[in-house]
């Protein structure tokens, strides 16, 4: 039986009658249309499917849609904050080539995301262990650890 | 990939809960984290009649002193605890074995309840819960009972709760002062499934030798093993170097009994036990001298 769901997802209110299965990733994607989540193995492992729920990085193929009913969901649409410019993680990654394909690149960045808030000088020690749950098959990482390097700088200098 | 249907409810109280419980019996599946069954329902693996998500009910989230036990609620997510400076302070092995569960965006929806009921034999947590001589409290419709850890756990993603009963609470005793401990686990990658594990705790007698050790393993078994003769051999002794050695080769050789699967065979899941069991006693037994922080 479908049920009526209200969740804010960039900011913006979305209202939908969904069926209890319905997973969030493919809520995300099919009823509101926003495709920027990547839905890579559907069980867990990959991390290319990563939002943000109330602020924490969360699997969104691990969750219902249901789940997010009166919740907070930032997907990587929502990293420029309506302003159409470049988050500084996006920067960073774009400046030192953090990705190839693309495929893992929103799930990482939406893990960045709550971690350079907590952790505004990573170790590379300690950027390596929060990728850990982020499968890339392109880069061999070593562009995504400078990357992040560069956006912790950026994000130090970005103007408040 | 996509899960079959199912009825959802989402109870606001324990007393719902268990209402509902008491009428689906075994066709009815509690959503705790979701991180271990949202992935079998979608590979259809699990198909519930009816899914009970208990992310709404708010008396469940807890962590707290009580009697020198860390009472920690069944929805309690595993980020919390790992963060968690009361945890910290009072369980230190369960606050150093966090970081080793599967990675920060799991351990955000992760629970402690979810994880301990789910009874992966490669899980970190029901092992952890028989080392530090953790309690279950579980309840159904009708009754109410705390289990030990040691008598929770009877198989493979098997405990000995029946399909109406839940796990609401866990309560672990605080490690006293003078007690050492340590976790240390081999995976593939960082965050996967462990091919083995162990935690110890250890805590000395006066005049240095060994009063009490608890050795329990992961990976190696249906459910977390006891290593029980190492710790026969280890008691009493000094923690010498020579003493955790032969513990250690007993627990390999005589304590588990390991299966092979496609990321580790017996002889090599026997090998990391032996090498793992040197490890953590040694670092348990020089925490309890004193020796390392």
């Amino acid at each position: 039986m479908e049920q009526t769901i209200s969740v804010s997802v960039n900011g913006r209110q979305y209202e939908r009658s969904v069926e209890p299965r319905l997973l969030l990733s493919d809520f995300l994607r099919h009823e509101i249309g926003l495709s920027g989540t990547h839905v890579g193995c559907e069980h867990g492992v990959c991390g290319a499917c990563t939002v943000l729920m109330d602020s924490a990085a969360v699997r969104s193929c691990l969750l219902f849609a249901v789940q997010a009913n009166g919740r907070d969901v930032t997907t990587v649409e929502g990293l420029d904050g309506g302003h159409e410019e470049l988050h500084p993680i996006q920067h960073g990654f774009w400046e030192k080539h953090g990705l190839q394909c693309g495929f893992c690149t929103p799930g990482i960045l939406m893990t960045l995301v709550p971690f350079l808030e907590e952790n505004p000088d990573p170790t590379e020690d300690e950027i390596r262990e929060v990728l850990s749950g982020n499968i890339c098959r392109c880069t061999g990482y070593q562009k995504i650890v400078e990357a992040v390097q560069l956006s912790a700088r950026l994000i130090k200098e970005k103007p408040a | 990939m996509k899960p079959a249907a199912f009825e959802y409810h989402a109870p606001r109280t324990v007393e719902e809960t268990l209402a509902l419980l008491w009428n689906y019996g075994e066709d009815g599946k509690l959503l705790a984290g979701g991180q271990s069954l949202v992935p079998t329902m979608n590979f259809r693996l699990t198909q519930p009649t009816a899914l009970i998500d208990l992310n709404g009910i708010d008396e469940l989230f807890f962590l707290r002193e009580e009697d020198d036990e860390l009472r920690c609620g069944a929805m309690t997510r595993q980020r919390a605890v790992e963060r968690s400076d009361l945890v910290k302070r009072i369980v230190p092995l369960l606050h150093e074995t966090m970081p080793h569960i599967a990675h920060t965006q799991i351990r955000n929806r992760g629970t402690i309840g979810g994880s301990l009921a789910h009874a992966d034999p490669t899980a970190e947590l029901p092992a952890l819960a028989i080392a530090l001589d953790a309690s279950m409290y579980v309840r159904s419709f009708t009754d109410a009972r705390w289990i030990a850890a040691r008598d929770y756990y009877v198989g493979l993603f098997t405990t000995s709760m029946e399909p109406e009963e839940m796990l609401l609470e866990v309560a672990i005793p605080g490690l006293p002062a003078g007690s050492g401990w340590a976790f240390e686990e081999v995976a593939r990658q960082k965050g996967n499934y462990a091919m083995c594990g162990a935690a110890a705790v250890v805590d000395l007698a006066e005049g240095g030798s060994i009063g009490h050790v608890s050795l329990v393993f992961l990976g190696v078994g249906e459910a977390p093993v006891e290593a029980e003769r190492a710790a026969t051999l280890l008691v009493g002794e000094k923690p010498t170097a020579a003493a955790i050695r032969a513990a250690s080769d007993a627990a390999a050789k005589l304590d588990i009994d390991p299966v092979g699967d496609i990321h580790a065979g017996p002889a090599f899941r026997r090998h990391l036990a032996g090498v793992l069991a040197e490890r953590v006693l040694t670092k348990a037994c020089a925490r309890a001298a004193g020796y390392e922080g």
